[in-house]
């Protein structure tokens, strides 16, 4: 069936074309250049893996199917260190046993993406019913203080989109990211128009000579160089806090100045990271704040909510982390209310109140019950908040 | 210059501050000592060698010598290793794991890189304990033996690691001892020769902290012990089973020939590449 539905997708690939989120993922990730995937099959996140077996091998690219997640990351890992662009897709489970291995990208600064298309947890949960229960787990899931990326999208065309700039993102700044869907975006199938219209980043090579490169020196942009595994430049890769040449280190200065390197080369490129889209904030007195399928319902709720003369505008949040921050306190001139509807207990609402520090009245839309937040109860929210 | 001296200009990190983190008496440096032997003698070329270890005493091992080095996570080498070896199949790929790095948990990636047959070498440091963390029983420390957290002593079975590597479908599987340094060059250089997934153990010894608990003796005895309880596997087949007991056995376990992973790999993207044509 997968091929099949795959020569589908193929044949129609430049005009549009009827598909499902994970499909996207599929398509965006080798149009982003990703030659390698591993993984382990896992409900919602199954159809990527599916579609990659079948389409990696056709670009010389390697599609492998391991024991668990744990080796999946640990496979893709591998790959990236030789020069290829790596990813897996997972769901909460399998998200659950990547996280050691997911730090390891960190601290070894190996490009990587990792999908994971939430369900409903903790545990087992509701493995085909939708959730956002693990916004805080990408951000704090592994070990140790550490920065991280993490991308959404709300629309099949934006998961074939936010896949690109996942792997974008990872190579310019050597860092895992982390594509945060759900399953009702990675299930659901909308038309949709396979264009190559994008940049495509590939991380920095050394162009000094092997004996001149130090793997892990600082450097303006805070992102060393990588060398391939195999082209003459045999340095040492380590889950170990390291020196600039990558070798174990317990010397408190090169400790702090590693730690400080890897925030800063994230944090410095704020701006450039956080995605985010406004709909109808300019007039707008209540401002929703949403990620994922729930954008959907919102946009209807704010249809509706202005043909009720009620100014709604919506704050979409395409990187989930690092937290667009400077989007939310421009929208604080104008907004009396940000309300945040979430398929969890509230974890991005947390982060809007952080930013609002008290300047608006932040409102909560909490559901966890495996079902989407509708349009109407997002528009019942609103009404009562006016009244 | 010495043999050993070339080879340490050679082969060792100059960059590297050393002195290494083992005990002096470890086997661990004498199975460094043997893979270098066994690198230089089939001559590849340090560019093309990817040197993969775990976590633990024997995860400190790829730091010291001049290869494309990776220190994986505890247990999942063999995963590193395994995406580094798909993604460019032209790099020699070796595997330095300890007991309890490649049988407790590394177990399931270990049993399924021997049943894929992936091009890769995987050597076990078998030295039935954990060292690093103080001394703690291993799925290889045996029946009865004492550990920091087998004080009443131990109560489970132990892994034979090399029958396990032959059960799972490893191509090639060898044991050797530390004590029989030189035997362990050649196992090694027939395991990296070798297309497919292959094994070699190498008994070693912790006098610090297994040796100590069990009052085995120091260094020197240990690898004495060993040189007096290994038996060459052609001689095991005339012995009975109650020989047996309490022996090492030594030699080339297994050696088969089953379809290499990446070959095989290569014939699908062929069909693939068809299959693409058609649309």
């Amino acid at each position: 069936m997968t091929k099949e539905r795959t020569r589908e997708i193929v044949k129609k690939i430049k005009k549009q074309v009827l598909m499902q989120g994970n499909e996207a993922v599929a398509e965006g990730a080798l149009q982003a250049g990703c030659r390698f995937f591993a993984g382990y099959p896992i409900t919602p996140a199954t159809e990527i893996s599916e579609v990659l077996s079948v389409r990696l091998p056709q670009m010389d690219g390697t599609f492998i199917q391991m024991e668990d997640e744990i080796s999946s990351l640990g496979a893709v890992i591998g790959a990236s260190l030789t020069g290829v662009k790596a990813m897996t897709a997972t769901s909460g489970p399998g998200f659950s046993l990547m996280q050691e291995i997911l730090g390891f990208a960190v601290i070894a600064e190996v490009p990587c993406v990792i999908v994971n298309v939430m369900r409903g947890g903790p545990s087992t949960g509701l493995p085909t019913f939708p959730a956002q229960g693990d916004v805080m787990q990408a951000r704090w899931g592994t070990h140790g203080d550490h920065p991280i990326i993490v991308l959404s999208a709300s629309t099949v065309r934006e998961c074939y989109e936010m896949t690109i700039h996942a792997f974008n993102h990872s190579e310019k700044y050597r860092t895992p990211v982390i594509l945060l869907l759900d399953e009702i975006v990675a299930h659901m199938r909308e038309k949709v128009m396979l264009h190559g219209k994008f940049e495509i980043i590939n991380r920095v090579k050394p162009k000094m000579p092997p004996e001149w490169y130090i793997p892990y020196e600082d450097s303006p942009t805070g992102v060393p160089p990588m060398a391939d595994f195999g082209e003459g430049y045999r340095y040492h890769v380590t889950g170990l806090t390291h020196d600039i040449r990558g070798f174990p280190t317990e010397r408190p200065e090169e400790i702090r100045a590693f730690n400080e390197r890897i925030f800063r080369k994230i944090s410095k490129n704020m701006s450039a990271l956080s995605l985010v889209e406004y709909h109808d904030v300019e007039d707008a007195e209540i401002i929703v704040v949403a990620y994922g399928c729930v954008v959907r319902s919102a946009k209807q709720a704010m249809m509706e909510a202005r043909k009720q003369g009620i100014r709604v505008g919506i704050l979409k949040l395409l990187t989930i982390w690092p937290f667009a921050r400077g989007a939310v306190e421009r929208l604080l001139k104008n907004a009396k209310v940000l309300m945040v509807p979430e398929m969890n207990m509230g974890q991005i609402s947390r982060e809007v109140k952080r930013v609002n520090q008290g300047v608006a009245r932040v409102v909560t839309l909490n559901k966890i019950d495996g079902t989407i937040i509708t349009p109407n109860e997002i528009l019942a929210r609103i009404l009562e908040v006016v009244q | 210059m010495t043999e050993a001296t070339k080879l340490i200009h050679k082969y060792l990190r100059h960059d590297k501050k050393f002195p290494h983190v083992w005990c002096p008496g470890c086997g661990i440096g004498i199975t460094l000592g043997a893979l270098i032997r066994a690198i230089d003698r089939i001559g590849l070329k340090k560019d093309d060698v990817v040197l993969v270890s775990g976590i633990g005493c024997s995860g400190r091992l790829p730091v010291y010598v001049d290869f494309n080095t990776l220190h994986a996570t505890h247990g999942r080498a063999l995963t590193f290793a395994t995406g580094v070896k798909l993604a460019k199949p032209k790099l020699n790929v070796i595997v330095i794991m300890g007991d309890g790095d490649a049988t407790a948990i590394g177990g399931n990636h270990f049993i399924h890189a021997a049943r894929r047959n992936i091009n890769l070498t995987a050597i076990i440091i078998n030295n039935n304990v954990y060292g690093m963390t103080g001394g703690q029983y291993s799925p290889t420390t045996p029946y009865g033996m004492k550990s920091t957290t087998s004080v009443y002593t131990n109560v489970e079975q132990a892994f034979k690691i090399s029958e396990l590597a032959v059960t799972a479908g490893a191509v090639f599987v060898g044991r050797s001892t530390v004590y029989h340094a030189r035997y362990l060059d050649t196992l090694i250089e027939k395991a990296i020769l070798k297309a497919g997934f292959s094994v070699v153990e190498a008994i070693s010894h912790c006098h610090v902290q297994y040796g100590r608990q069990n009052a085995l003796g120091s260094a020197v005895e240990m690898l004495k012990w060993q040189r007096d309880h290994s038996v060459d596997v052609k001689k095991t087949a005339k012995m009975r089973p109650q020989e047996l007991d309490g022996k090492v056995v030594i030699g080339v376990l297994v050696d088969k020939e089953l379809p290499v992973y990446e070959d095989e790999y290569a014939r699908i993207r062929g069909i693939a590449r068809k299959d693409l044509e058609k649309v």
